[in-house]
């Protein structure tokens, strides 16, 4: 009976346990769960980092202006920015997450990780861990194991979806995925991996879902390059053996917990934040032309 | 309820629902997910609809245009999968498929699925009711078939068969399953009334034989049956 995904806790246990590492629990998970072999998931995977690295290269290369045109190659901007506000490294990721996530809004081809709205910061995070730290290729798909692992978990226990727990939900997750994966990759333990997705989700706590105009444009884009560098603050915490104190269990209950109390307006509707100010509503007025027919209520 | 959504899932997330799908933006709910929901009912009516009505529900209803939902449905129902590049200019090219389609929205239907959709499709003489919900990263649900509840999620092999209801049938397909060697993850049965018309939605780990399908079509209380291999092939 492969283990099931329920809490960070006995994923540890059973790693241990087992005695193999926290990326082999999710493979045997994918292997008795869904039945496919070690060849054809290596392979999924292998496909998704090629998309991902696409992804980046086609933000940075290609025109990027969304239909609305809010969205009109800002990756690119940031990328060829004269003045590094960090590092020449820092200015790649944030312009490698805002690439992505543009070919994302523009309706170009993209692995949702673990959604689409979110599709901006595992390739940023990882396009720019390799380059750095010159990690190799079959490192960087054990750390997509990791990362889905840490998803599933999320999953269960809170939401992946801005429709349901705000774009925590879908951003937040993504952080964690990608802070995981960093931390991996650096030769982390469990306790320092678990430290930084804790670490990063109470970076992201709270977050809403309020996209101007219901697109998946603004502010989308530019939270997949803050919460790309959240990945990276939180790694770095995390990998010093900092503590989140809160356990990460504990932590992703507080993210299902607020996910379940948050306002209808603040989930995808389009009727609250960023997207209910008067520039959103102006911009919703201009972009969304057809008429749509909205029928009353039905009764429950 | 973000947790009661999750953990009333019937079936358990692959990976490649957490890394993936690979899709065409921008949005995993309102495009991938409407992709395949549009997808698992093509596959239940059989063929390119001619005429197709959707509507778009609660979250769906305001945003379905901005997250180019009505392009996935679009695409999906002409069978392009979710990583397709055309859907992007599926509206265009629903004329040379032969479809004509109709969009409608309802804001605040409480009792559903944040993001709900329903769609019926017209082909001659078929015509087929779908209510499919997107639940986030492509993942769906198809809650309800020409009014039966149904939920599934189409990732396995699905079987939906309409049967009169008779006592003993479900052990009976039950039986024959077993012997083609089909492990049934999930069944759901739901019916019109006492003695009248019901539905039986069974997913599979395995693929039936056609020999097994035929069989049951033959028999003379089973009135149609629907069977889906895998929405994403």
């Amino acid at each position: 009976m492969s283990f099931l995904f329920e809490s960070f806790a006995d994923w540890k246990k059973h790693a241990e346990e087992k005695n193999i590492s926290l990326h082999e629990v999710v493979l045997e998970y994918e292997r008795e769960q869904k039945g496919r072999n070690k060849e054809q998931i290596m392979e999924g995977l292998a496909r998704a980092w090629e998309v991902m690295k696409d992804a980046v290269h086609t933000g940075l290369t290609e025109e990027m202006t969304s239909r609305s045109g809010m969205i009109n190659n800002g990756a690119k901007k940031v990328y060829n920015y004269p003045t590094p506000v960090l590092s020449k490294e820092f200015q790649n990721l944030i312009s490698r997450a805002l690439a992505a996530k543009e070919v994302n809004s523009c309706m170009g081809r993209v692995v949702a990780a673990p959604t689409a709205g979110a599709s901006g910061i595992m390739p940023g995070v990882l396009v720019t861990l390799q380059e750095i730290h010159k990690i190799d290729d079959q490192k960087i798909l054990e750390a997509m194991l990791l990362a889905a692992g840490i998803a599933l978990i999320m999953e269960q226990r809170a939401s992946i979806s801005g429709a349901v727990g705000g774009c925590q939900a879908e951003t937040g997750t993504a952080a964690a995925m990608g802070s995981g994966a960093i931390v991996y990759c650096l030769g982390g333990n469990t306790d320092q991996i678990f430290n930084a997705v804790a670490i990063t989700v109470q970076c992201m706590l709270g977050l809403v879902c309020d996209p101007v105009a219901g697109l998946v444009e603004i502010p989308c884009v530019v939270r997949n390059a803050s919460a790309a560098a959240i990945a990276n603050s939180s790694a770095q915490i995390g990998l010093a053996n900092v503590s989140s104190v809160i356990p990460v269990d504990e932590v992703i209950e507080a993210m299902g917990e607020i996910g379940a109390s948050m306002e209808t307006r603040y989930k995808e509707t389009a009727l609250g934040g960023l997207a209910a100010t008067k520039t959103g509503q102006a911009i919703a007025k201009r972009v969304l032309i057809r008429d749509i027919e909205i029928l009353p209520d039905e009764k429950s | 309820m973000a947790s009661t959504y999750s953990q009333i899932m019937a079936e358990k997330s692959s990976i490649f629902d957490m890394i993936g799908p690979v899709m065409i933006g921008p949005s995993s709910s309102h495009t991938a997910g409407v992709v395949r929901i549009a997808r698992a009912a093509l596959k239940l009516l059989g063929d390119i609809p001619e005429e197709a009505e959707i509507t778009f529900y609660n979250s769906f209803a305001r945003t379905y245009e901005g997250h180019s939902s009505d392009r996935a449905v679009i695409g999906g129902l002409m069978d392009f999968k979710t990583d397709d590049k055309r859907i992007k200019n599926s509206l265009d090219l629903a004329g040379e498929f032969g479809l004509s389609y109709k969009f409608k929205s309802v804001g605040n239907a409480s009792t559903m699925h944040p993001n709900t959709i329903r769609l019926v499709l017209k082909k001659g003489e078929k015509q087929i009711e779908v209510l499919g919900e997107s639940k986030g990263g492509g993942i769906i649900n198809i809650a309800e078939v020409n009014g039966f509840k149904a939920d599934f999620t189409a990732n396995l092999h699905t079987l939906i068969i309409f049967a009169d209801d008779v006592k003993g049938s479900i052990a009976f397909i039950a039986n024959i399953l077993a012997h083609d060697e089909c492990n049934i993850a999930t069944m759901s049965v739901s019916r019109k009334g006492k003695n009248d018309l019901a539905c039986q939605v069974i997913e599979m780990d395995s693929g039936i034989k056609g020999v097994t399908l035929a069989y049951l079509e033959s028999l003379s209380w089973v009135k149609q049956i629907i069977y889906i291999p895998d929405i994403d092939k």
